[in-house]
C-alpha cells in the first residue's frame, strides 16, 4: 500500500505528462485533473506510516543497495511533499484558467508542469547523492521550460540565464559527488555519513556540493538569476518556483549538512552560512523596497525570505530546526498566494507596474485582500504561520543568547512590512484625478479563489502548528542535543 | 451547559464583530441597508454578550477560552474584572460610534471596506481586553494595528497615505521591540497567564537587570500606542482620518490598548511589589508626567481643532500611566478610572469636532466664533467634554485628578501635585479660549462650507454626542453608585492591593 503510494507519487505525473501529448484535445483537462487530484490522497497512507514509524524506506523494483535505488521518506520530506501537493492543487486551479489544457498553450504548459511535479516528488524520496542530482536536474529543467512558456523576451532571457547558472551549479555538485564516491564507494546519504571521516577531501566535496546547491537555491550572493526568472515567469509558474522549487535545493543542503556531515566540527562555516542568510534578508528586502513592478517585489522578497532558512546552521538546535521547517512551509503558502494574486492582477491590468495599482482595492478587491492576508503572514505578524515561524526563530536565538540573530529576525520582519505595506498603500491610494484605464478584465473567480485559499492556509497555519512541529521534531537528526 | 458557556463565551464575544466585519465585506458596497443592520446588530449583540459575561463574573465564574498555539503557549481569552472594564467601555462606545459613523459617512465612497475594518478593529480590541496572557495580548495588539491602518488611510489622499505610513512606522517598530521583550520574558518565565499581583514575582531579584530591560522593551511596545513621549508623533498626524476613526483611535481602541497593556504589565505580569522593588515605577511616572506637560503645552499652539484635541489626548492618556506607575491603591484607582473617563470625554469632543467640520466646514479654532448659536446642542456637548478635561467638578475628569493627586501624596510623591496643577492650568488655557469663541463671540455672516444634512443624520450624530456627554456627566455625578466606573475600579484595585 505504502509502496504503491510512493511509486504513484512519481510515476502518476510522469505517465500523465506523456499521455497528455497523446490523448485527444478534449480529454486533456480530465487527464490533468485525474493526475493532480489523487496526489494528496496518495500522501495519506504514507503519512500514517511515517507518523508511527518516523520513516519509510523502499527499494525501487526490489533492487537493494548498492546497485538499486532506495527511496526514503521521513517527516521532513513528508512535510515538503504535503506542501507540494497543496501547491499543485491550488496553484493548479489558477493554471487551469491561464493555460486551458485543450489549447496549444496548455499543451506546452501541462506536460512540463507534471514533469516538475514528478521531479520534486522523486527528489524528496531520494536517499542517495546521485539520485538527488538527477532529480534536481529534472526539477530545474522543467522549471526553466515553464518559465519559457511565457513568450515574452524578458522571460526567455531570464530562463536562459537561469539555465546557464544552473548547469554550472550542477557541475559543481556532480564534482562533489564524484569525490565522495571515489573516497568511500557509496552514495547513500546516511551510509556516506557513517563512512566519511572529516578531512580535506570530504570537506572539499561538501563545499563544492553546497556551493552548487546554493546557486540553485538563490542564496545571497548567488541569487542574481532569481528575481528576473521568478518576476517574469507566468503567474502560476512563479508561484511554484518561489514556493517550492528553490526550497528543494535548500532541503538537499540540510540533508547533506545534518545527515551526511553530521557532527563535523565546522563552526566557522556555520557562521558563514548564517551570515549569507543575514545578507539575503537585508539585501533582498532592501531591493524589494525599490522595485517598480509588483512581481519583482515579490521575487526579491523570496531572496530575502530564503535567508531565514540559512539561520538553522549557526543556531543548530531543535527549536531552530522547527523554526526553519515551519518557515519553509508558511513562506511557501504565503508566497504562492502572493504570486497567484499578482498573476491575476497582471492579467487583468495588462501590467504590474506599481504606479498603476492605485485604487485597485475597489476594482479587484478579492485579489487585493489575498495580497494583504499573505503579506500578514510574510511579515510574521500574528495570527499566522509566519508569526509562529518568527516566534520559534526568536526563541531559538534567545536560548543561545544570540542577540545579533534576534535583532536580525526582528529587523527582517520590519523590512518585510515596509516593502509589503508599500504595495498595499498603493492599492488604497486614490489620487484626485482618476485616470483609470477602462481596460480591466476581471480575473476568473476560480483564479482569485485559488489565491485566497492559499493565503487563508498561510494564516490558518498559525493555529495548526502542533502536528507539524511534532513531525519536524521526529525528523531532527539531533546533532546538538535539544 | 454552564462550563460550555464559560468556555466559548469569550471567543464568541470577540468573534461577533469579526464575523460582522467579514459579512460586511461580502455584502459589498451597494447593500447599504443590510450593512447598517449588520453593524447595529453586531454592536447590540456584543453589548448583550458582555452584559452576560458581566453577570457571570459577578456570580463568581471565570469565563475562559483556551487553545494551544505552541507547546506551553496558549491563546487565552478570559474575563476578569479589569478586562470587563475595558470591554464594556469599548463595546458601549463602539455602538455609539457606529451610529455616528453611519450618519457621518452617509455619502462617502468605499463604505463597505470602512465598516468591515471598523468591526474587525473592535474584535481586536475585545481580544485585547480579554487576553489572558501577554502573548494573546500581543496577538490582538498586532491585529489592532493591522485593522486600524486601512481606516487611517481610508480617504486615499496623499496626506492619508503619508499618515498611514507614519502610523505603521511607529507601531510596527514598537511591536518588534515588544516581541523581543516578550520572547525574553517567555524564556525566563514561560507563557504564564495574567495573575493579580504578578506572574513573575517569584523570579525575584537575581534576574533584576534582565527584568528591567524587559520592562523597558514592553513599555516601548505599549508606549507607542499610548502615545508616550517621544513615541507620540503618529497620533497628531493621524487626525487626517475621518472623525469616527479619530474617535476610535483616541477613545475606543488604540491609545487605550496601549495604556491598558501597561496596566496589565504592571499589575498582572510584574506585580506592583516587584515594580517598586526594581525601582521601575518612578522613571515611568516621570516619563508620564513629562508627556502630560508636553502634550498640554503643544496643544496650546495648535490652530486646528482636531490637532489640539490630539495633543490633548497625548497628555490625558499619560494620566492613566502616571496613576499605575505611582503605585499604591489610590493612585491606581485614579489611573484606571481615567481609562474610562478620558474615553467618554474625548469621544464627545471628537464627535463634536466632526459635526462642526461636517455641517459647517469649521476645522480651525478661529472659525469657531459664535457656533454656539448655530449648533447649540453640539456646542453644549463640546463644553461638557472640555470642562471635564480641565477637571471641573462634577464632570468625570475631576474624579480622576482627585484620586491621582491624593494617591500621589499617599505614595509619598508630592511632586505629582505640581504636575497635575500645571497640567490643569494648561488644559484651561487651551480649552477656555475655544469655549469663549463658541459662546461669546458673534457668528460670521457665512460659514466656511455649510451643507444641508438630513434630519436623520443630524439626529444620529448629535444624539451620539449628547449620549456620550451625558455619560461623562453621569459617571462623575453618580460616582457613588455601585455600578459606576469608580466603584468598579475600586473593586479591581482591592485585588491588587489586598
Amino acid at each position: 500500500m505504502t509502496e504503491a503510494a510512493l511509486a504513484g507519487l512519481v510515476f502518476l505525473p510522469l505517465l500523465g505528462a506523456c499521455l497528455l501529448l497523446l490523448v485527444p484535445r478534449q480529454w486533456r483537462t480530465a487527464l490533468v485533473l485525474l493526475v493532480v487530484v489523487p496526489l494528496p490522497v496518495l500522501l495519506l497512507p504514507i503519512t500514517a506510516v511515517v507518523w508511527q514509524q518516523q520513516a519509510v524506506q523502499m527499494a525501487v523494483a526490489g533492487h537493494a543497495l548498492p546497485l538499486g535505488i532506495v527511496w526514503r521518506v521521513d517527516a521532513l520530506s513528508l512535510l515538503l511533499l504535503w506542501l507540494n501537493a497543496f501547491l499543485l492543487v491550488f496553484v493548479g486551479l489558477q493554471a487551469l484558467t491561464r493555460f486551458p489544457p485543450a489549447t496549444p498553450a496548455g499543451l506546452r504548459f501541462w506536460p512540463l508542469w507534471l514533469l516538475l511535479a514528478a521531479g520534486i516528488h522523486a527528489l524528496l524520496l531520494s536517499a542517495d547523492l546521485f539520485n538527488l542530482y538527477v532529480t534536481l536536474e529534472l526539477v530545474t529543467l522543467a522549471g526553466i521550460g515553464l518559465i519559457a512558456t511565457s513568450n515574452r523576451p524578458a522571460a526567455l532571457q531570464a530562463a536562459m540565464r537561469y539555465l546557464l547558472l544552473a548547469l554550472m551549479a550542477s557541475l559543481l555538485y556532480l564534482l562533489g559527488v564524484g569525490l565522495i564516491y571515489a573516497e568511500i564507494g557509496t552514495l547513500d546519504l546516511y551510509e556516506a555519513g557513517n563512512l566519511l571521516e572529516p578531512g580535506l577531501l570530504p570537506a572539499t566535496a561538501m563545499v563544492l556540493m553546497i556551493t552548487g546547491l546554493l546557486v540553485k537555491a538563490a542564496i545571497f550572493p548567488l541569487h542574481a538569476w532569481l528575481p528576473a526568472a521568478h518576476g517574469n515567469a507566468p503567474g502560476p509558474v512563479s508561484a511554484l518556483l518561489s514556493a517550492i522549487v528553490v526550497k528543494v535545493s535548500i532541503y538537499i543542503v540540510w540533508r547533506l549538512w545534518f545527515w551526511t556531515a553530521e557532527g563535523w566540527p565546522m563552526p566557522a562555516l556555520e557562521l558563514f552560512l548564517g551570515l549569507l542568510g543575514a545578507g539575503a534578508i537585508l539585501y533582498g528586502s532592501a531591493l524589494a523596497l525599490v522595485q517598480k513592478r509588483l512581481k519583482m517585489v515579490i521575487a526579491y522578497s523570496t531572496v530575502a525570505q530564503l535567508g531565514y532558512l540559512m539561520l538553522i546552521f549557526p543556531l543548530a538546535s531543535l527549536l531552530a530546526w522547527q523554526a526553519a521547517g515551519f518557515h519553509l512551509v508558511s513562506h511557501g503558502l504565503a508566497k504562492a498566494a502572493l504570486f497567484v494574486a499578482a498573476g491575476n492582477i497582471l492579467a487583468s491590468l495588462g501590467t504590474d507596474r506599481l504606479r498603476r495599482l492605485a485604487g485597485l482595492d475597489q476594482r479587484l478587491p478579492l485579489d487585493v485582500f489575498t495580497l494583504a492576508l499573505a503579506s500578514v503572514s510574510l511579515m510574521g505578524l500574528p495570527p499566522s504561520g509566519g508569526f509562529i515561524g518568527k516566534w520559534l526563530f526568536l526563541q531559538a536565538a534567545w536560548e543561545q543568547g544570540a542577540w545579533g540573530w534576534m535583532a536580525l529576525i526582528a529587523l527582517g520582519g520590519l523590512l518585510a512590512a515596509a516593502y509589503l505595506f508599500r504595495i498595499l498603500a498603493l492599492t488604497c491610494f486614490h489620487p484626485r484625478s482618476h485616470g483609470h484605464s477602462s481596460r480591466l478584465r476581471e480575473p476568473p473567480s476560480r483564479a482569485s479563489l485559488a489565491g485566497l485559499l492559499l493565503a487563508l492556509a498561510a494564516i490558518g497555519l498559525g493555529f495548526a502548528s502542533a502536528p507539524i512541529l511534532t513531525m519536524l521534531a521526529s525528523a531532527w537528526p539531533g546533532v546538538i542535543a535539544p | 451547559m454552564i462550563p460550555l458557556l464559560l468556555f466559548w463565551l469569550p471567543l464568541v464575544t470577540v468573534l461577533v464583530s469579526a464575523v460582522a466585519g467579514l459579512a460586511i465585506f461580502v455584502a459589498g458596497e451597494r447593500r447599504q441597508r443590510l450593512r447598517t443592520w449588520l453593524n447595529l446588530a453586531a454592536a447590540v449583540l456584543k453589548l448583550m454578550l458582555i452584559a452576560l459575561i458581566g453577570l457571570l463574573v459577578m456570580a463568581g465564574h471565570t469565563p475562559e477560552f483556551r487553545i494551544s498555539l505552541l507547546p506551553e503557549l496558549d491563546l487565552v481569552l478570559r474575563a476578569d474584572a479589569l478586562s470587563m472594564l475595558f470591554a464594556t467601555l469599548s463595546a458601549l462606545l463602539w455602538l455609539v460610534t457606529t451610529i455616528y459613523a453611519i450618519a457621518y459617512l452617509e455619502h462617502a465612497p468605499n463604505r463597505a471596506r470602512f465598516f468591515g475594518f471598523f468591526s474587525l478593529c473592535v474584535a481586536s480590541t475585545m481580544g485585547i481586553a480579554m487576553a489572558g496572557n501577554l502573548v494573546t495580548f500581543f496577538i490582538f495588539y498586532e491585529l489592532l494595528t493591522l485593522t486600524t491602518w486601512p481606516l487611517v488611510v481610508h480617504t486615499g489622499t496623499a496626506a492619508a497615505i503619508a499618515s498611514g505610513r507614519t502610523y505603521l512606522r511607529y507601531t510596527l517598530t514598537g511591536s518588534a521591540v515588544f516581541l523581543i521583550g516578550l520572547v525574553w520574558l517567555y524564556g525566563l518565565a514561560g507563557g504564564q497567564d495574567f495573575i493579580a499581583g504578578g506572574t513573575i514575582s517569584e523570579l525575584g531579584l537575581d534576574q533584576d537587570w534582565s527584568l528591567r530591560i524587559i520592562f523597558l522593551l514592553l513599555v516601548i511596545g505599549m508606549g507607542v500606542k499610548a502615545a508616550l513621549f517621544p513615541l507620540h508623533a503618529w497620533l497628531p498626524k493621524a487626525m487626517v482620518a475621518p472623525a469616527p476613526v479619530s474617535a476610535l483611535l483616541h477613545a475606543v481602541a488604540v491609545v487605550k490598548a496601549g495604556a491598558f497593556g501597561l496596566v496589565r504589565v504592571i499589575e498582572d505580569v510584574y506585580g506592583p511589589a516587584l515594580v517598586s522593588e526594581l525601582g521601575l515605577g518612578l522613571p515611568l511616572a516621570i516619563a508620564a508626567a513629562f508627556t502630560i506637560i508636553y502634550g498640554s503645552a503643544l496643544a496650546l499652539f495648535q490652530t486646528d481643532i482636531k490637532k489640539r484635541l490630539a495633543f490633548s489626548t497625548v497628555s490625558q492618556v499619560s494620566y492613566i500611566i502616571l496613576g499605575v506607575a505611582i503605585g499604591g491603591p489610590v493612585a491606581t484607582i485614579g489611573g484606571l478610572v481615567h481609562l474610562v473617563h478620558q474615553g467618554l470625554m474625548k469621544i464627545t469632543l471628537f464627535f463634536c469636532a466632526g459635526i462642526f467640520a461636517n455641517f459647517l466646514g469649521v476645522k480651525k479654532i478661529s472659525q469657531l466664533d459664535g457656533i454656539g448659536r448655530r449648533l447649540p446642542w453640539t456646542s453644549a456637548c463640546f463644553t461638557i467634554g472640555a470642562l471635564g478635561m480641565i477637571g471641573l467638578p462634577p464632570v468625570a475628569g475631576f474624579i480622576s485628578k482627585w484620586y491621582l493627586g491624593a494617591g500621589a501624596v499617599a505614595a509619598g510623591q508630592p511632586w505629582v501635585i505640581i504636575v497635575l496643577v500645571t497640567s490643569t492650568l494648561l488644559n484651561a488655557a487651551y480649552f477656555l479660549p475655544l469655549l469663549k469663541r463658541i459662546w461669546l463671540h458673534d457668528p460670521p455672516r457665512q460659514w466656511p462650507a455649510e451643507v444641508q444634512v438630513s434630519r436623520l443624520e443630524t439626529a444620529a450624530m448629535v444624539g451620539s454626542s449628547i449620549t456620550t456627554a451625558l455619560f461623562s456627566l453621569a459617571v462623575g455625578l453618580l460616582a457613588g453608585f455601585p455600578l459606576s466606573p469608580l466603584n468598579w475600579v475600586t473593586g479591581i484595585v482591592t485585588e491588587y492591593f489586598p
